[in-house]
């Protein structure tokens, strides 16, 4: 059974910015937006096209409406709730379930990433 | 005797081009480009290849006369083209088809181009052979003329003409007390009438060049307080310790007459519409050539007739019909314009003419005896109007009912020509005949940046006169086709930059979301937060990783440090002017080796230390400041290094104390957030070893101080700098370095360097010198207030950072965990670390 499991507090996020979380050995990035009807978001932390562990450090971005990070790197856009690279469509980086529960910030893990159904 | 001669059973025919000028040049470059047979041999008195004479004065102002070089010797070479230079032709054998060189080659031709030009005429005053007198056409009459005015104070021009004002210009920039002396009464007599030349003559004398009219010489002797005194006609006398001879050119006919070609009258090798001489195998193009009686004493019709000597060889049928002989030009600072028929002698002509003593204006427009259409005009001190008079005269454009208009002082409604009335047959660039349909067919194969339209049609890169009117029709053609250029920072905002800026300041905003509430949509995006940030910090200057700020910032302004590719940081210490203890040296070491760090010196004299993760950044940086280091800024849209030389303390050349003023200037500008990064460079004289003028700001010393350059670029487009103002004392250099960053900061836009906010800047950089020196728009102090206030405010992010635990927080790399990121990983090469490839990464990962 996939069970929530609490990375961290809720203190521990940076507002309108992105944080780090180890889940299992995978890094998992968290942004932080409160205030918005959605408030925080979970991504890989691992940009596929600069190859390095960097998309908690982008800056969140919206694009015609899509909540989205630009990779520190190259730029590129990665959609929050869909893990899809707009720039690049043919990579994508998994949506992690993310809650605030009583103070705690909890993943769940998600599905692999399949890249056929991600679009 | 040559190898190369009596050929001429050959493939290729043989063409060979006498005299390597601007005309010379651009002829071989057509034959090139048009992929003819023709076997180019091109041969050239001057011991250089060509070069464009007509910015020859730019070298008084600063610039190197390698910068002129049109073209190279390698480039001939790689072109095929057989290049002498230094070896003029003595003779033409017009029956044997071959020249002689004075060193004795000889050349066979099938056809023959001369382009020899004009040569300077010095009247024959006794005594104007001294080896105190000099003529200004070649680069080596300017290093003769340098030569001599570096012993001397006081120089005279003779001929008050185009090119002798310009001679003037060139001596008072070498610092002499300067006078010019004028046969006519009145000074550019060609181009300007008597009432014009009158104003003329005020503005240049209120700049402290006297002007003597009238005048002729008798003769030239030894002086009593300068090395020579002239004596006139008149009686009176003026001594100098130099004189420059600039009294007109003489077409340069010599081989021509010898080879028996037609001449006319008073010189020149008569031609006709196909540029060919009285022998059918011989052409002649640029000065040296006489067309319907005249000599066209310009670039432009020059190129014109080397493009149709060209089509000619290539069987082609271009004709030479004559040129438009307008020209706009700043004398000595002072707008002057002549346009067609100035002195209205057509028949019939009427003029109308506007003076304005107190502001040393003077325009005049003559127009056709039924009022329709323009046929001249005369500018002094404004040429504003230039640009649509001419395109009145050119494309006889209808006047409007009141002709005065054009010319009546502002206030009036000025019906200026926009770029939509011309016709496509109008000619934008005369220098390489573009017209403006020929900018329109290039928008239409998408070329639509003003750059590619240059570099495409070469518009706008000969004397550079028609750049203003060129970005017009560029401008007007995009908006045409709905290219809309809007200047729209991003989709959240329907502003410039330069608005967004007047908007934080004007309306206090503090915050990115009280300006996207105010005057945005949407959520904003990486474009318009680091831009705010930007902002925010080049008007308040707060601590850049507020919480209201962290969220905007690049990731390298949140980290203070630069991100590398595997999503390490590295670290830049700032060494304020390249100088630094040895003691300092020794921390930087040991806490390189400490970290073990990849250490490297930069390009900008300073060291940078590589493969940081982020968990390690605060504790490095406590160490650095500790020891006295402080942010270098590496990471930040904001002033970056300043270069220096050794300067006076060391160097034997040194005029001033080019290190302390570096370290002052780091000092003042360090922590500035600006439009893009700033580098300055500090040099202590003028063999520049500091490169300043490859420099967003570069200061040279002078003797008397220090010269500023402005809007300098290395990297990806190199511009030089432009000399902005000379022999500065210290107080003034800084005021203006204040200012014009601050206009900088104020109106360019987001990641545009000083060097492309200037080109894109209207009026550029004379613009630019009245808002900064002149004040023009009267906000002269209100920039260095701000400059003042952000001077006050200045802190080192990192010792701000390392002394709030809170804010250190922000460099975890994990929120949960103390661990190192396993996809960094680091091989050694040279003794140093460096980032494991993905193939060495993928080996070493999988044996641990
Ligand atoms: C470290 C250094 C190379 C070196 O090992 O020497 C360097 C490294 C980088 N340069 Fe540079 N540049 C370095 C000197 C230069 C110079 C030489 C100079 O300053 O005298 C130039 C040409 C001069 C100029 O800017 O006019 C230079 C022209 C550029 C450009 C092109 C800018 C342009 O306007 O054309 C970029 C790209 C940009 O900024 O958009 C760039 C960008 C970069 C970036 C920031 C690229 C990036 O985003 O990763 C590099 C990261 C630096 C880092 O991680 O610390 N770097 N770069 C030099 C740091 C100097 C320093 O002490 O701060
Ligand atoms: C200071 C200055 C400023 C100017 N400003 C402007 C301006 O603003 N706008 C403008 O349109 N024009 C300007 N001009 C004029 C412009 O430079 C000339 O119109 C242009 O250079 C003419 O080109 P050309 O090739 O015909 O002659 P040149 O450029 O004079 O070239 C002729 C070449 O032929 C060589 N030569 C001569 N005889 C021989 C021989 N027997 N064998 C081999 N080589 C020979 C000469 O050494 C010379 O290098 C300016 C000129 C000067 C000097
Ligand atoms: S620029 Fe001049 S003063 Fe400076 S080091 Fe070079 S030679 Fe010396
Ligand atoms: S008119 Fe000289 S560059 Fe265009």
């Amino acid at each position: 059974m996939n069970e929530w499991v609490s990375v961290c507090r809720i203190d521990d996020l940076v507002a309108g910015s992105g944080v780090c979380a180890l889940f299992n050995g995978q890094q998992v990035a968290i942004f932080y937006l409160p205030g918005e009807a959605q408030p925080i978001y979970a991504i890989d932390n691992f940009d596929p096209i600069g190859a390095a562990n960097v998309l908690s450090r982008g800056i969140i971005g919206d694009v015609q409406g899509q909540r989205v990070i630009a990779s520190p790197l190259y730029k590129e856009h990665f959609s929050f709730t869909t893990g899809r690279c707009l720039e690049k469509p043919e990579y994508a980086v998994r949506v992690w379930p993310v809650r605030i529960e009583g103070g705690s910030v909890q993943l769940q893990q998600p599905a692999a990433l399949n890249l056929e159904s991600a679009a | 005797m040559a190898a190369s001669s009596f050929s001429s059973s050959t493939a290729s025919p043989r063409v060979v081009v006498v005299g390597n000028g601007m005309v010379g040049h651009h002829l071989v470059e057509q034959l090139i480009n048009e992929k003819t047979n023709w076997h180019i041999t091109v041969i050239g008195a001057e011991p250089r290849p060509a070069y464009d004479r007509v910015h020859l004065s730019d070298v008084f102002a600063g610039r190197e006369p390698s910068e002129l070089a049109l073209t190279t010797r390698e480039f001939y070479v790689n072109a095929g083209v057989e290049a002498i230079f230094g070896d003029a032709v003595a003779s033409i054998d017009r029956d044997a088809r071959k020249v002689v060189t004075e060193g004795g080659r000889e050349f066979a031709y099938d056809k023959l181009v001369l382009a020899t030009g004009s040569y300077p005429f010095v009247p024959p005053v006794p005594g104007s052979d001294n080896k105190l007198c000099f003529v200004y056409r070649t680069i080596d009459d300017l290093g003769s003329i340098k030569a001599a005015a570096a012993t001397a104070k006081k120089g005279v021009v003779v001929g008050g003409g185009l090119l002798g004002l310009e001679a003037a210009n060139a001596l008072r920039n070498l610092g002499l007390e300067t006078h010019v002396v004028e046969f006519a009464p009145q000074l550019m007599g060609v181009q300007v009438d008597p009432e014009g030349s009158a104003i003329l003559k005020k503005k240049i004398e209120a700049l402290g060049l006297t002007a003597h009219l009238g005048k002729n010489t008798q003769k030239i002797i030894a002086g009593e307080h300068h090395a020579l005194a002239m004596h006139f006609v008149d009686g009176e006398i003026l001594e100098t310790d130099m004189i420059v001879f600039s009294a007109g050119v003489r077409p340069d006919d010599k081989l021509a007459r010898a080879a028996e070609l037609k001449i006319g009258e008073r010189g020149g090798i008569v031609v006709d519409y196909h540029c060919r001489t009285s022998d059918e195998s011989i052409y002649a193009v640029g000065e040296c050539a006489l067309w319907g009686g005249r000599i066209f004493g310009l670039v432009a019709p020059g190129y014109q007739m080397a493009k149709v000597a060209a089509s000619q060889l290539a069987g082609g049928d271009l004709l030479f019909q004559g040129a438009d002989m307008s020209t706009k030009l700043k004398l000595l600072g002072v707008d002057v314009g002549s346009i067609g028929d100035s002195h209205a002698r057509s028949e019939g002509a009427l003029s109308y003419r506007v003076i304005d003593e107190p502001n040393g204006i003077y325009k005049k427009i003559v127009v056709s005896k039924d009022g329709k259409h323009l046929l001249g005009a005369v500018l002094v001190g404004d040429n504003g109007i230039y640009d649509t008079l001419l395109q009145y005269m050119l494309n006889k454009i209808e006047l409007p009912k009141q002709p005065l208009a054009l010319i009546a002082p502002s206030g009036g409604e000025v019906p200026v020509l926009g770029a939509d009335a011309l016709p496509d047959t109008a000619t934008i660039c005369s220098c390489h005949n573009v017209s403006k349909g020929a900018i329109c067919c290039k928008i239409e194969e998408g070329f639509v940046s003003l750059g590619d339209i240059k570099a495409e049609t070469k518009a706008s890169t000969g004397c550079g006169g028609c750049s203003a009117l060129l970005k017009n029709v560029v401008d007007a053609e995009l908006k045409k086709r709905g290219v809309a250029v809007n200047n729209y920072l991003c989709e959240h905002f329907k502003h410039s930059r330069q608005e967004i800026f007047h908007l934080v300041r004007v309306n206090k905003i503090k915050t990115f979301d009280e300006l996207l509430k105010k005057h945005g949509s949407g959520g904003g995006c990486e474009i318009c937060k680091p831009t705010a940030a930007s902002i925010f910090a080049s008007i308040d200057n707060e601590y850049v990783l507020e919480k209201a700020h962290v969220g905007l910032q690049d990731t390298n302004d949140t980290f203070l440090a630069n991100m590398q590719k595997d999503g390490t940081y590295s670290i830049v210490p700032r060494i304020a002017a390249g100088e630094i203890t040895p003691q300092k040296l020794i921390v930087l070491g040991q806490v390189a080796e400490k970290y073990k760090l990849y250490t490297k010196i930069t390009g900008g004299q300073r060291i940078d230390l590589f493969g940081a993760r982020v968990n390690q950044l605060p504790l490095i940086w406590k160490e650095l400041i500790d020891a006295g280091f402080e942010t270098g800024h590496a990471y930040g849209k904001s002033v970056r290094t300043v270069k220096s030389c050794v300067g006076s303390t060391w160097c034997r050349y040194g005029q001033q104390d080019s290190v302390s003023m570096a370290i002052a200037i780091e000092d003042r500008y360090k922590g500035l957030r600006s439009p893009h990064k700033l580098k300055f460079a500090v040099s202590g004289c003028t063999r520049e070893c500091a490169e300043a003028q490859s420099k967003d700001i570069g200061v040279i010393a002078t003797d008397k101080g220090w010269n500023l350059y402005v809007c300098g670029n290395g990297g990806m487009r190199p511009r030089h700098a432009d000399l902005f103002a000379t022999d500065l004392d210290d107080e003034t250099l800084v005021k203006y370095i204040d200012r014009v960053l601050m206009f900088y900061v104020r109106t360019a836009d987001r990641l545009q360097r000083t060097s492309v906010w200037l080109e894109n800047l209207e009026g550029g950089l004379d613009y630019l010198k009245q808002v900064v020196i002149d004040d023009s728009l009267g906000i002269g102090a209100e920039l260095e207030t701000q400059m003042a206030h952000l001077v006050s405010t200045y802190q080192c992010e990192w010792k701000t950072t390392i002394e709030d635990a809170e804010k250190v927080k922000r460099f975890r790399e994990f929120v949960n965990a103390d661990v190192p990121d396993a996809n960094v990983v680091f091989v050694e090469e040279r003794g140093q670390i460096r980032p494991a490839t993905t193939v060495e990464k993928r080996e070493l990962i999988a044996t641990d």
